[in-house]
């Protein structure tokens, strides 16, 4: 795995290689113009004021020879004033660039990431997303993903930043004094190191908050979600109370943070002011005993002051690279589960022929098979009706006609053509597959009867939302086509839903249709009447319907039971009542249900 | 889980009034926030300091060659350092301080006013929303209370002190340099704004990404089976690539927006530079002088930034402090009287000594009941049941049935007429009164984080733990929990997610019979338990029923059948009301209720009898 790692953050960077190294460009010129400034106020004191030597850089007098012209300088002190206004302009539009830039390469790489994460997530076997949680895949796609920006476009540069400037100005410094340049960086590798150690530290501290947090949300859910509960038994203080002893406990916790990161800042600014006063003192010391100028001692007092926050910030961010590394690991991880596999050898043929299930086995665990050598046949045209217990494996054949699982062995064929054979996306979107819980998208109505046909006319849609018996509460609905539907939309009810996801499919074009228990949440006469507006609709098209109704079964041409992973009995419902099993049971209940009425009249 | 909460959109104005009605809830913490003021402005003060020192040292040591007084300049710049430094350590403790002291404050004021308000309240408000405004809200409130008042006091006194130091030097000076501050301020507040509108739609775009990842999760199989992965690729592309452009468009506003107040403050370094340098030519100033309006000037953007940044962060806010301040004052509906409270007590503080003894005689006197959105549910609703009789309430869904029993529980009180228990309108007595007398299970059973032990103890938390596995054994939950691992010191989970939807029933039942109610309100879960859990749920329901007043939105006939009698509701009225028998030889609504309910329930026990438990 660690290479996989690497690699996606390799990736990352190539990928944006041209972001940022002009970034990187931007940063070193932004770290040469600061350190430039306070070489200039220096000069102004030493030379131009002082008539004392330059201490300028001699690169920057052949750039400018003016500035050597101390006669001249002294009589237009202004342009000192305009040179310093100029080296802020150019620090000024690097450092804009720079943001910009490295903002540019972390955007790019949090598109990238969610763009392909997404797909990816998308493309990944249903197997997979049936064992998968939400909650933590949701986290991984959003705050993983933050983390692993803030990290690359801005963290990162920072690490730049700190290290170029410890090198220009050490440069500078050393050039001037050595002895004053240890003098005046003596606490640097104490405070870099005292930022490190100190957040691996105090990370319990932080960890300890996160978990009360955690516990007090707890508390307030369940306080919220059964608010009845407690109302009814008139427990209102004893929830205070509860609660109270959790909030004051993420108080406490949180104010333990707060008093240790004040310890941080206050003993990191003790150490700074430290470094900052031994300079000057030293500095003083030095120019008194004629070792070097004011100028100089100016540059060592500036150059320090500006030298000690990076450095601390240096530390915390090495202290936190770990979770950067960790959160683009998870994310990794996700990419490196197999999507489904591309095809080879697949056509897209007609889907108008029999359905074929020849001794097709399957189990979601292979060792626990639902199917077990499954065979039927559903005539091309006609429309089959599936009956049997919960678990015995009514929702698998739904899903292994779509490709949503492959058989572990046996042969499905359409038309005589195994499905393997069929492009999935073809397949599927010839199979319409109306679940038991649909899933609405949080768009309007409209939106969600249209997802799978955008360009079907106003007619057609009003047509199959009339089928569907959704029409009535469509247009009850205060904002009525337009009702925004799903997460972040109204709550419909199960039956609404169901005949949403109904409209939704007869809409697209379908070779097969199935009705994975989709009407058993929609009472029995609307039942009644959507089977109607679709038996009118469909007129060549092979249907699967599988239900618990009576009233449903009846009308197929067929009836297959399913026992056990296997059809025990076939055949019409006229055969059917006269065999014993699970069809007539549920048939005879219908007029048990009638005498047991008449009984008590 | 992240539910993508989007509420109201943000207040524009910058508001004093709300930040001043936050500290009158939490007044304890208003002297603080003066010493925090205090500490920020004696760090402002050291600030200005340390470049007069640095001014001392040159004009007096460097420039007189003398080391004489120099330890006793050292002790003063030691001195002041570790004042700064005790002074940093105080406001990060204070800030800090009263971050969680006000947080704290506003969830336990914003809890207790929870418990208060009325369940109209809470039809109105997803949890999501709630909770947010006692987690996120909160936090982002009281951050913005402990911290924002910092960089504006210290930028005030700084200035103002500065100003005057350099006043003192050089007035026509200070008065030039001093013309780069109102383009600053101005500068300031225009990026501020911008800024702080940037970054909002930066976070409405994000929530939307989470939105749509969320979506893309938990709809993957409808999406494989309507081949929408392109599309919905494609859609998601089109989210992040306006997320991309938004974002880099933010960060190049921010990036904007220093470069531009260092470079206007660098124009009043350059001045100074200029002027004072000249005056040192002319020998009129020492070079410690220029120095210092050099290190005052270099730093002049920081307090105007931090102004402008506290109004705008403020603003920010905003928004959150009014969600949680508009919650913490709002009036709860259902009140109870003061003559009430003076007599029996509130809710926190019952005065259980002159509670009256309850019999459990109730009736609905010409009683209309609508919901604030104006949706009406009863009219002229009457009903009479007496101490003791156990009435089933059937009918399809939204016809009134909870609302009846909501009425009874007093959740929600009658808009127009009175309900009255043992002759006397309940709003008469408190409403603790009439909730300690009343046992309720719901159809989905809800239970705590904690033991089967503490859960069942919820009714009545003086109950000795044999009273608790009495209560357990009756509704036969005992033979369950001792199986568990721990037996009743088995923890259930959050919100009982340990245990299967029949085993908390029988919890909840357990629950309701400890508390021994004159009245019981059960509202029957339709979700399908195996065949012997359900003999046990029908005895449990029975042991609690027997002799006490009992409303029950019935789902099971059993129930129905065993209920003394049996109301149809529909349409906000009773449309029967009888016995079974009485009512299936009408062959009415009932009988039709009845056969349907019958042949479904037998269907169940043929095809789904292993689901659960």
């Amino acid at each position: 795995m660690p290479s996989k790692k690497k690699g996606l953050m390799g990736k990352l960077l190539r990928m944006n290689a041209r972001w940022f190294l002009g970034a990187l460009v931007c940063t070193l010129v932004c770290v040469v113009t600061d350190y430039l400034s306070p070489l200039i106020v220096a000069e102004t004191l030493d030379r131009y004021l002082g008539n004392q030597e330059s201490v300028l850089p001699p690169i920057l007098l052949r750039l400018m020879p003016v500035l050597s012209d101390r006669a001249y300088i002294v009589e237009r002190l202004y342009l000192v004033g305009l040179l310093i206004i100029l080296i802020n302009l150019i620090n000024g539009v690097a450092s804009y660039f720079k943001g910009r830039l490295q903002s540019i390469a972390g955007e790019n790489v949090a598109k990238y990431l969610r763009d392909t994460l997404y797909g990816h997530i998308q493309n990944l076997p249903f197997s997979y997303h049936a064992g998968a949680e939400t909650g933590d895949l949701v986290q991984r796609c959003t705050s993983d993903i933050d983390t692993a920006r803030r990290f690359l476009a801005m963290q990162l540069m920072q690490v730049v930043n700190a290290v170029t400037m410890i090198i220009v100005s050490m440069t500078v410094m050393l050039g001037k004094s050595v002895r004053l340049t240890l003098i005046s960086s003596i606490m640097i590798p104490g405070l870099f190191l005292f930022a490190f150690l100190f957040f691996r530290w105090v990370i319990k501290a932080f960890t300890a908050s996160d978990q009360a947090e955690g516990r007090m949300s707890t508390v307030l859910q369940e306080n919220l979600t059964g608010v009845r509960v407690v109302r009814a038994f008139g427990r209102q203080q004893f929830e205070i109370d509860k609660f109270g002893v959790r909030v004051k406990d993420l108080a406490d916790k949180n104010m333990k943070v707060c008093k240790l990161l004040a310890v941080y800042w206050a003993t990191g600014d003790a150490m700074s002011m430290l470094q900052m006063m031994i300079t000057l003192i030293a500095g003083v010391y030095a120019v008194i005993s004629g070792k070097i100028t004011l100028g100089v001692m100016v540059i060592f007092t500036t150059y320090t002051g500006k030298l000690l926050f990076p450095i601390r910030q240096l530390g915390r961010i090495l202290s936190d690279a770990g979770k950067s590394k960790v959160a683009l690991g998870r994310i990794g991880e996700i990419l490196a589960q197999p999507v489904e596999p591309k095809e080879k050898d697949v056509s897209t043929p007609p889907l108008s022929g029999d359905i074929v299930f020849d001794r097709v086995t399957f189990g979601y665990d292979p060792d626990h098979p639902v199917l077990k050598d499954c065979s039927f046949t559903i005539p091309a045209g006609t429309t089959a009706a599936l009956l049997g217990a919960t678990g015995s494996g009514k929702s698998t054949i739904a899903e292994l006609l779509q490709r949503l699982y492959e058989p572990q062995s046996g042969q499905i064929t359409i038309g005589g053509t195994p499905i393997q054979r069929v492009e999935r996306s073809w397949l599927r979107s010839h199979i319409g597959l109306v679940l038991q819980e649909p899933f609405l998208y949080s768009r309007t109505i409209r939106e969600n009867v249209m997802i799978a046909r955008p360009e079907a006319t106003q007619e057609e849609v009003t047509q199959a939302v009339r089928d569907a018996c959704a029409e009535e509460f469509i247009e009850a609905s205060e904002k009525g086509w337009d009702t925004l539907v799903g997460e972040r939309g109204v709550t419909l009810s199960g039956g609404q839903k169901q005949r949403l996801a109904i409209a939704r499919t007869i809409l697209k074009e379908n070779d097969i249709l199935i009705f994975d228990d989709s009407l058993s949440a929609v009472d029995t006469e609307t039942d009644a009447h959507i089977r109607a507006a679709l038996k009118e609709r469909r007129r060549d098209v092979t249907s699967l319907i599988i239900s618990h109704r009576i009233t449903t079964l009846q009308e197929a041409d067929k009836i297959l039971v399913l026992e056990d992973g296997r059809i025990v009995q076939e055949g019409t419902h006229e055969e059917l009542i006269h065999q014993p099993g699970l069809y007539s049971g549920i048939f005879r209940i219908q007029s048990a249900a009638e005498d047991e009425s008449g009984k008590e009249e | 889980m992240s539910s993508s909460i989007q509420e109201q959109d943000y207040t524009q104005k910058f508001s004093l009034s709300l930040w001043r009605r936050i500290l009158n809830h939490t007044p304890q913490y208003k002297p603080m926030l003066v010493w925090l003021m205090v500490c920020m402005g004696i760090s402002a003060v050291i600030d200005v300091a340390f470049p007069m020192m640095t001014r001392y040292a040159i004009d007096h040591f460097i420039a007189e060659k003398t080391t004489e007084g120099l330890p006793g300049f050292i002790a003063l710049y030691a001195l002041l350092t570790l004042t700064q430094v005790v002074t940093i350590y105080c406001f990060l403790y204070l800030g800090g301080k009263i971050e969680t002291g006000v947080c704290y404050e506003m969830r336990c004021q914003g809890f207790r006013k929870l418990q208060e308000l009325p369940f109209s309240y809470y039809d109105k408000m997803p949890v999501g929303y709630l909770m947010s405004r006692l987690t996120s809200d909160s936090v982002r409130l009281s951050e913005t209370v402990g911290w924002s008042l910092l960089d504006l006091s210290w930028g005030v006194v700084y200035l103002i002190l500065s100003i005057a130091a350099m006043l003192s030097v050089d007035v026509r000076l200070t008065l030039l340099v001093l013309l780069v501050v109102p383009p600053l301020g101005a500068v300031s507040w225009f990026f501020q704004q911008r800024i702080l509108k940037a970054h909002r739609g930066v976070r409405k775009i994000n929530s939307q990404i989470t939105g749509s990842f969320n979506e893309g999760i938990m709809g993957a199989k409808t999406t494989k089976t309507l081949v929408r992965e392109k599309e919905n690729l494609k859609e998601f592309e089109a989210l992040t690539e306006n997320m991309r452009s938004t974002s880099v468009r933010a960060a190049s506003l921010s990036a904007l927006y220093l470069p531009i107040v260092v470079s206007l403050g660098s124009i009043a370094t350059a001045i100074a530079l200029w002027q004072t340098g000249n005056m040192a030519l002319a020998g009129a100033l020492k070079l410690g002088t220029v120095m210092l309006f050099i290190n005052y000037t270099v730093q002049f953007f920081d307090p105007i930034r931090g102004i402008a940044g506290t109004f705008s962060e403020m603003q920010s806010a905003q928004a959150a402090a009014e969600r949680v301040v508009s919650l913490l004052e709002t009036e709860p509906g259902i009140k109870d009287t003061e003559e009430v409270i003076e007599r029996f007590g509130d809710s926190f503080h019952p005065k259980k000594e002159n509670w009256p003894d309850i019999r459990g005689d109730i009736v609905f006197d010409h009683v209309d009941f609508q919901y604030q959105d104006g949706e009406k549910v009863l009219e002229d609703f009457n009903l009479r049941v007496r101490a003791g009789e156990t009435v089933a309430l059937v009918g399809p869904t939204g016809a009134g049935k909870s609302t009846v029993v909501n009425l009874v529980c007093r959740f929600y009180e009658p808009t127009k007429g009175e309900i009255l228990i043992d002759g006397v309108d309940y709003r008469e007595r408190s409403q603790l009164w009439l909730q300690s007398n009343l046992g309720y299970v719901l159809q989905e059973p809800h239970l705590f984080s904690g033991t089967v032990m503490d859960n069942i103890r919820y009714s009545r938390l003086d109950a000795t733990d044999e009273e608790v596995m009495e209560a357990a054994r009756l509704v036969s939950a005992d033979t369950f929990i001792q199986r568990l691992d721990k037996g009743y010191q088995t923890e259930v989970g959050e919100g009982g997610s340990r245990l299967s939807t029949g085993e908390k029933q029988l919890i909840s039942f357990a629950r309701a019979l400890l508390a021994s109610p004159a009245i019981f309100v059960l509202d029957e879960a339709t979700s399908s338990v195996d065949t012997h859990t359900e003999q046990v749920i029908q005895q449990a329901i029975e042991k609690v029923l027997a002799g006490r007043t009992s409303f029950i939105i019935a789902h099971r006939l059993s129930t129905v059948r065993n209920a003394d009698r049996i109301l149809v509701i529909d349409g906000g009225k009773i449309a029967e009301s009888g016995t079974h028998q009485e009512l299936m030889s009408k062959k009415g609504a009932y009988w039709r209720l009845y056969t349907t309910q019958f042949r479904e329930e037998k269907e169940q026990e043929l095809l789904g009898g292993k689901e659960n438990i």
